[in-house]
């Protein structure tokens, strides 16, 4: 038994880990007793890979096939992202979908459906998924697609791991000429403007904005719009040019233990967040710079979720519709503020449409924030559920380690038709996360 | 592209995938062997992919005694030959049941016998290569804990001294490897000392170096040299009577 616990550091349990190697070795372990839930890197916030019992993918991720011409990729389920940028960005491929780290598995992918910084025109991860093989409770393999146990399939993507144990998957990658961004970042005063500017910038491939909980007034919500696209092999400087699907690797910074709890408070985070606006110092900047500090800044620092210190961290992530998100947007904010509940990373985003079955996305702003677990926490987040609530938005599972039943089923169109799939493939609750109990999916 | 080849003999285990690993990244041509073939191929495609390797995969059962010189026909001459299966067995079952006993002496020490023997034929005609034995350190001294596996090993362990003996004057090396504690599947579960123990990778890492050096005799950690040589300098009469 060892303490394990999702990338927030919250919540933790006593758990022992299964590894398997081989699809015998994972039919063998499902053929136990034991209620368990499949468990990639662990880089879900809360506790959707969390039981007193998981099955870890780590050990089995060997990948399968490489079609360098039709840039399609099979691999075993933990693979990571990390690994397979390795392998195709030097080829000229890409990830049709990344989230803002590359330290996650294939697996986790699906269950978590994934999406990134080009939500809005090119969706989220299944999207580009062909085929996967997946281990149900009683033990059988099956292989999904779009057309094949389409149920199964569609509640799979998104379905947090409660149908089964994902053992490889087949999917699409995207042609690249360099391993380059070429990026702009535009400044918007205040909430109004960085809403716009979402809009007129909607075409561009990738986009997200670093938001300022912190401020009031003329300044509220004042935000760095961070576009983005594929850099042509023209558009890369002459020292790229020499190898331009090529990167050096780039030492990591760490950090070494949990910070105490009051490094972070308002005040440094107010002076952090001032200082981050006034380092673009002009209205709108551009660079050509290479993918990994454009999709995943934070990967450079390992383990920077000791910064929010050993009772770990909470992240709220929401999405409300775009009818009238805005102003739903901003009354969560000004509860932000009122409250002094600084968020040291808060990222906002628009989505584009999206309908699957318990997918997360839906058209409108989402809104990604770090809370450190402290006293008061849940109950000032549940505040924030009913303003979400109330604007018809929902809450991302992937991030979340607090949110009620029955918000879920309130929040979630198609909750209960995915629920019934859920129940066919998994009628005892084989597969069930201190989540999926927590929420009554599986209790 | 290195034109150097390398065969792991139980390249499913923990440690031959970490050796393949290894040698991939040094470019060697990589020949996988193990009882199931079927569980090799992903690791050939996923080396083929992650190293853009040669690999080839050949099923190989270690007690088919019979079997091994078309086997080595079948596969060729390597230029080093690595010998990683081992079984641990269950030490109270060995003492109940005699086929658990025959079958952990036969893996560990006739099956590994009978395959370097065909090896280190074929490399005496080419008259160079190197031969490494993944011993244990379990061979220097036997406890009532796991005897039937330590004899085994202690058999190997002597046995690669004298064929490293023999092999000198043909101008081949031969390594004998005593890893103590590794984490792996075969010792999943047990509750190992940190200290002591050695990851996969950190043994294939030592392996490739050790067998480029012509080193003899290798214990990963270091540590294990001094503790083998205090379980080896107890007096027997002190010895039988410790629960080891």
């Amino acid at each position: 038994m060892k303490k394990i616990s999702g990338w927030g550091n919250y919540p933790l349990v006593d758990s022992e880990i299964n590894r398997f190697d081989t699809e015998r070795e994972l039919v063998k372990l499902l053929a136990s007793e034991s209620k368990t839930i499949a468990r990639g890197n662990a880089r879900s916030y809360g506790d959707s890979a969390l039981a007193h019992n998981v099955i870890s993918s780590l050990s089995h991720n060997r990948m399968l096939y490489f079609d360098t011409e039709k840039g399609i990729l099979k691999c075993e389920s933990g693979v990571l992202f990390n690994d397979i940028l390795d392998v195709i960005v030097p080829k000229g491929w890409f990830l049709p979908v990344t989230p803002g780290t590359k330290f996650i598995t294939v697996g986790g992918a699906i269950a978590s459906d994934v999406h990134g910084k080009n939500h809005h025109g090119e969706g989220s991860f299944s999207n580009y998924l062909d085929e996967f093989e997946i281990a149900c409770a009683d033990g059988s393999i099956k292989i999904c697609s779009p057309s094949n146990e389409q149920e199964l399939y569609q509640a799979t993507c998104g379905g947090m791991g409660l149908t089964g144990v994902i053992l490889n998957a087949t999917f699409r990658l995207k042609k690249i000429e360099s391993a380059y961004i070429s990026q702009k970042q535009i400044k918007a005063k205040n909430l109004d403007e960085i809403v716009e500017l979402f809009d007129e910038y909607k075409s561009a491939t990738y986009s997200m904005a670093w938001i300022d909980c912190l401020k009031g007034g003329n300044a509220f919500g004042r935000s760095i719009l961070i576009c983005g696209e594929h850099a042509s092999f023209e558009e890369l400087s002459t020292n790229q040019k020499k190898a331009p699907l090529n990167l050096k690797p780039k030492k990591k910074l760490n950090v070494p233990f949990n910070f105490p709890a009051i490094a972070l408070n308002p005040f440094s985070i107010k002076a952090f967040n001032a200082l981050y606006y006034a380092k673009n110092y002009k209205k709108v900047m551009e660079g050509v710079i290479p993918y990994e500090p454009f999709f995943y800044p934070l990967d450079a620092i390992n383990n920077w979720n000791r910064m929010y210190g050993k009772n770990g961290f909470v992240q709220y992530q929401f999405v409300l519709p775009k009818e009238g998100g805005k102003e739903g947007l901003v009354k969560i904010l000004k509860k932000i503020r009122s409250k002094g509940m600084g968020s040291f990373l808060a990222v906002l985003k628009a989505f584009g449409e999206q309908n699957d079955l318990i997918a997360f996305p839906m058209e409108g702003l989402t809104l990604a924030l770090d809370f450190p677990v402290r006293k008061g926490l849940f109950e000032f987040l549940n505040e924030l559920d009913v303003i979400v609530l109330e604007y018809g938005g929902r809450i991302y599972l992937t991030k979340d380690a607090r949110m009620d039943g029955q918000t879920l089923a309130q929040s979630y169109p198609n909750f209960s038709k995915w629920k019934a799939i859920v129940e066919k493939y998994n009628p005892n609750f084989k597969f069930a996360s201190t989540q999926s109990d927590r929420l009554n999916i599986t209790s | 592209m290195n034109d150097k080849k390398v065969l792991i003999l139980g390249a499913t285990s923990d440690v031959g995938k970490a050796l393949a690993q290894v040698y991939a990244e040094q470019h060697f041509q990589l020949v996988l062997a193990a009882r199931n073939v079927k569980d090799l191929e992903p690791i050939k495609s996923d080396f083929e992919i992650r190293n853009e390797a040669k690999v080839e995969i050949a099923e190989f059962e270690a007690t088919d005694y019979s079997s091994h010189p078309a086997f080595i026909d079948k596969v060729g001459t390597p230029d080093i030959c690595i010998c990683v299966f081992g079984y641990l067995g269950d030490q109270t079952e060995a003492e109940n049941n005699w086929d658990e006993a025959k079958s952990i002496m036969s893996i560990n020490y006739i099956g590994a016998a009978s395959i370097l023997e065909e090896v280190a034929k074929k490399m005496t005609d080419k008259k160079t290569g190197t031969i490494v034995g993944i011993s244990s350190v379990a061979g220097e001294r036997g406890r009532q804990s796991n005897y039937f596996y330590g004899s085994s090993k202690a058999g190997f362990t002597a046995y690669l001294s004298g064929l490293r003996n023999r092999l000198f004057h043909k101008g081949i090396h031969v390594l004998t490897v005593k890893p103590g504690f590794i984490d792996t599947k075969m010792t999943a579960g047990m509750d190992l000392p940190k200290p002591l123990t050695a990851s996969p990778l950190q043994v294939a890492k030592a392996i490739a170096k050790a067998a480029r050096k012509k080193k003899n005799t290798i214990y990963v950690l270091s540590m294990w040299r001094l503790i083998m040589y205090i379980i080896k300098t107890i007096p027997e009469g002190i010895f039988k009577k410790l629960k080891l």
